[in-house]
C-alpha cells in the first residue's frame, strides 16, 4: 500500500515536472567563481551560426584554434537558429556558455539558467566599451550575468542606382507612399521584416514623427501607442510586395525582384556589395532597432574554468575585429576597430559604430512597461496582430 | 509409450510449446513494441496537443493558464484567423483539383499506352524530382518566377507582357511579380506535389481490367461512356488517394508560402510564430486542430464515396 502511494506520488511529480517545463527553475547559485583554476579540457558553447569560427568556412576566419592550443580547452559549438532554441537548450543543460541576444538574455536571468559572472576574473573586462558594461540586457541589480560580445543594428539598405548620390535620410521611404528619386513610386519596391518585433520599428518611427503619442521605448507600448503603430504598419502593407524573413531571400529580392529599399542587416549589405550589387546602407534620423549579444554562463556549467578562459578570450582584439568583419557587427571592445586587416579602417563605422546612441536594442515586450507600470501590450499580442496586418487586416 | 517422453526437455522447447498453445501471447510479443511506439509517440503527442489547446494565455501576464477554457478556440474565429484558414484550405483545394486534372491524362497514358520499355522510364522521370531536396526546388522556383527571372524573360521575348500584367493585376491572386503572388505559391505547390497524385492514379488505372473496357465497347458503349461508367469509377480510389496526399501536404506546408507569395500567413506559419517567443502554445495547438478536423471530414467523405472499398 505504502509502495503504491509512493509510486503514485512519483508519477504525479513527473507529470507536474513535464507540465512545469519551461516555467523556469528557481536554482540559486552560491555566488560566482572566485578564482580560475586548471582547465577541464573542454568547453561547450551554444552560439549563433558564424559566431564562433574555426577556419572551416573561410581559412582567415579562425579564432578557436589558438585558444585550444593555449588553454587545452577543446571548443564544442552547438549552433542555434533562434533565441527560443537557445533558451530551450539552456533549460536542457549540459552547456557552459551561450551567446544570447537581448530577447533571450533576460529570460535566462529571470529563469535562473545563468550564473553571475565575476568580472574580476576577466582581465580584459576593462577594455569593453563602457556603454555596454552596465547594459540592462545582462546586468540585473548590479550583478553581471554576461560578457558583451558584439552588437549590430537594423540598417536601411537601398539601391544606389535608384537613390543616386542622395542617401535616404528617413525611414519614410518604406513607411509612406512616396516617389523615389528615380521618378517611380515606392509601391511594391520596399520590404519590411516579417517578425512581430518589427512593430518596434514602426513605433520608433512614430516616436520621432508623432511625439504626442508619448512613445519613449519602442519595446514597451501602451494600447494606444501599439494601435498607432499597427495603423502605420497597415498603411505600409499597401507598399509591400513581400516581407523578408530569410537573409538570402532578401538578397535575391534586391537582385532579381527590383526591391529598392528595406530594413536590413549589415550582413546582407556587405555580401551584396561584395557581389557588385549597387547597394548602400544608412541609419536614418529616426534611429534604428538593433541587437546586442552577450556570452552568458550556465548555472550548472560543467567546465567553469575553461568557460572563464573563453570569456577572457572572447574579448581578444583579433577575435572581436575578425568577427565584426565576418558578421557585419560592431565589436564590444572598441580597440578592435583599429588595425584589423579583415575589418579595414572603415569597418566599424560601416557596421554602425557611430550610431550607438540612436539604436534601440531588442528585448522581448512584456505587459510590464519600462516605467514599471503594467499597461503595456505583451509580445504574444504583437504576434497575433502582426500576422493580421500582413494578411491585410 | 508414457506421457513423460513427450514432455519438453529444454527451455527453448518449453517456451515454444507455451507460445504454440497461446497464440495471443506471441501476437502480443510481436506487436508490443510497435504498439507502444504508436501509442506513446503518435497518440500520446496528439493527446498532449489537444490538452494544450484547451489552456489559454493570461492576457495580462502572457503566461499559460493551465485551466480548461475555450478561449483559444474562440480566437480562431477572429477575421485574421478565418482568413488564414480560408487561404490555406482554398489553396489546398485548388492545388488538389489542378493536380488531379493534370495527373489523370498523364497517368492514363502511362498505364494504357506507354510501351513496356517506355513505362519504367516514365515512372522514373516522375519520381526523379523527389530525389532532390525539397528546399532546393522551392528556392530555384523563386529564381525562375522572379520579376527578372527566366519565365518573365520568355514572356517578354514572346511579347506577351500584356497577358502577364493582366494576370498579375487580378485582385486576390495577383501581385508585383509571379514569385510575389499567390499564383507563384500555387505553381510551386502544384509542381512539388504532382508526383504524389500521378503515381496512385497510374497504379489504379493499371488495375482496370482491359476485358471490361473491351466488353463495354462490344456492348456499344462509346469511348466517352466507357470512360465515365467504367474507367473513372474504377480509378477513382486512386484519385482520392492522390488527393489525400496533395491536400494534406498543402494544408500543412509552411515553407513554400514563406519563400513565395506576398507573405500572407498559412496555417503552418501561424502555428510556428505562435509557439516561439510569443509563448502562445494554446493558440498554436488550437490552430493545429483545424487541419486535423478538415482532414477528418475529408477522409470521412472519401470513405462515404467508396474510395477505400478497393483497399
Amino acid at each position: 500500500m505504502l509502495h503504491k502511494s509512493k509510486s503514485l506520488i512519483q508519477i504525479l511529480a513527473i507529470c507536474s515536472l513535464l507540465l512545469a517545463a519551461c516555467g523556469g527553475g528557481g536554482a540559486t547559485a552560491g555566488g560566482p567563481l572566485q578564482s580560475v583554476g586548471e582547465g577541464e579540457g573542454r568547453v561547450d558553447i551554444i552560439a549563433w551560426a558564424g559566431y564562433i569560427e574555426r577556419g572551416e568556412t573561410v581559412a582567415e576566419f579562425d579564432w578557436v584554434t589558438d585558444f585550444e592550443a593555449a588553454t587545452g580547452c577543446m571548443v564544442n559549438v552547438k549552433v542555434a537558429a533562434t533565441s527560443d532554441e537557445m533558451v530551450a537548450l539552456m533549460n536542457e543543460g549540459g552547456f557552459d556558455l551561450v551567446t544570447a541576444s537581448g530577447d533571450a538574455s533576460n529570460r535566462l536571468i529571470s529563469g535562473g539558467r545563468v550564473q553571475e559572472i565575476n568580472v574580476d576574473l576577466i582581465p580584459s573586462w576593462s577594455t569593453v566599451d563602457p556603454r555596454l558594461q552596465e547594459a540592462p540586457w545582462h546586468t540585473v541589480d548590479g550583478k553581471h550575468y554576461g560578457v558583451p560580445y558584439q552588437w549590430g543594428s537594423n540598417v536601411l539598405m537601398y539601391r544606389t542606382d535608384v537613390f543616386g548620390d542622395e542617401a535616404p535620410t528617413s525611414w519614410n521611404v518604406i513607411f509612406e507612399e512616396t516617389t523615389l528619386p528615380d521618378g517611380e513610386s515606392n509601391i511594391g519596391r520596399v520590404q519590411a521584416y516579417d517578425g512581430a518585433i518589427y512593430i518596434a520599428d514602426a513605433a520608433l518611427y512614430l516616436k520621432y514623427h508623432n511625439p504626442e503619442l508619448g512613445i519613449t521605448d519602442p519595446y514597451s507600448l501602451t494600447r494606444d501607442q501599439f494601435n498607432a503603430a499597427l495603423d502605420l504598419l497597415r498603411q505600409q502593407r499597401e507598399l509591400i510586395g513581400r516581407y523578408w524573413h530569410d537573409a538570402f531571400i532578401q538578397m535575391d529580392d534586391f537582385t532579381n525582384e527590383g526591391v529598392a529599399a528595406s530594413g536590413s542587416w549589415p550582413f546582407q549589405v556587405n555580401i551584396l556589395k561584395s557581389s557588385d550589387v549597387p547597394v548602400a546602407s544608412v541609419v536614418p534620423v529616426e534611429g534604428a532597432t538593433g541587437w546586442a549579444d552577450s556570452t552568458m554562463m550556465h548555472i550548472e556549467a560543467p567546465h567553469p574554468n575553461c568557460a572563464y578562459m573563453w570569456l577572457e578570450h572572447s574579448l581578444n582584439l583579433n577575435l572581436q575585429g575578425d568577427l565584426a568583419a565576418w558578421f557585419g557587427t560592431v565589436p564590444a571592445v572598441l580597440a578592435a576597430c583599429e588595425g584589423n586587416e579583415l575589418l579595414g579602417p572603415e569597418g566599424c563605422s560601416i557596421n554602425g559604430l557611430d550610431a550607438f546612441d540612436q539604436i534601440s536594442f531588442w528585448r522581448t515586450p512584456t505587459s510590464t512597461c519600462s516605467d514599471g507600470t503594467e499597461n503595456c501590450v505583451p509580445y504574444h499580442e504583437w504576434v497575433t496582430n502582426y500576422i493580421a496586418v500582413i494578411g491585410g487586416r | 509409450m508414457t506421457a513423460t517422453s513427450a514432455a519438453p526437455r529444454t527451455l527453448i522447447q518449453r517456451v515454444s510449446n507455451y507460445l504454440y498453445v497461446r497464440p495471443r501471447v506471441s501476437l502480443l510479443m510481436l506487436l508490443a513494441l510497435p504498439l507502444l511506439w504508436f501509442l506513446i509517440v503518435y497518440i500520446g503527442s496528439l493527446a498532449t496537443l489537444m490538452v494544450q489547446s484547451f489552456f489559454h494565455l493570461d492576457g495580462f501576464t502572457g503566461q499559460v493558464v493551465r485551466q480548461f477554457s475555450l478561449s483559444s478556440y474562440a480566437q480562431l474565429f477572429t477575421p485574421a484567423n478565418v482568413d488564414i484558414v480560408q487561404r490555406t484550405a482554398g489553396m489546398a483545394g485548388v492545388v488538389t483539383l489542378s493536380a488531379a486534372l493534370i495527373a489523370f491524362p498523364l497517368a492514363y497514358f502511362m498505364a494504357r499506352y506507354a510501351s513496356p520499355r517506355m513505362r519504367p522510364l516514365l515512372y522514373l522521370s516522375i519520381t526523379l524530382p523527389l530525389w532532390s531536396s525539397y528546399l532546393v526546388k522551392v528556392y530555384s522556383w523563386k529564381l525562375i518566377l522572379a520579376k527578372e527571372g527566366m519565365v518573365s524573360w520568355v514572356i517578354n521575348t514572346l511579347r506577351l507582357d500584356a497577358a502577364l500584367d493582366w494576370l498579375l493585376g487580378l485582385p486576390e491572386i495577383g501581385g508585383p511579380s509571379l514569385s510575389i503572388s499567390p499564383i507563384g505559391i500555387y505553381l510551386v505547390f502544384l509542381y512539388v506535389w504532382l508526383p504524389y497524385m500521378i503515381l496512385p492514379i497510374a497504379t489504379a488505372l493499371e488495375r482496370v481490367p482491359k476485358s471490361l473496357i473491351e466488353a463495354s465497347g462490344d456492348l456499344g458503349g462509346r469511348p466517352g461512356v466507357t470512360f465515365r461508367r467504367i474507367i473513372l469509377p474504377l480509378a477513382f480510389p486512386g484519385v482520392v488517394a492522390g488527393s489525400i496526399f496533395t491536400f494534406s501536404l498543402t494544408l500543412g506546408d509552411f515553407i513554400v508560402p514563406s519563400v513565395m507569395g506576398n507573405s500572407s500567413y498559412f496555417i503552418g506559419q501561424a502555428v510556428l510564430s505562435h509557439q516561439g517567443t510569443s509563448g502562445n502554445i494554446p493558440l498554436a495547438a488550437a490552430m493545429t486542430t483545424i487541419p486535423m478536423l478538415i482532414m477528418g471530414i475529408y477522409l470521412y467523405a472519401s470513405r462515404r464515396a467508396g474510395a477505400f472499398d478497393a483497399l
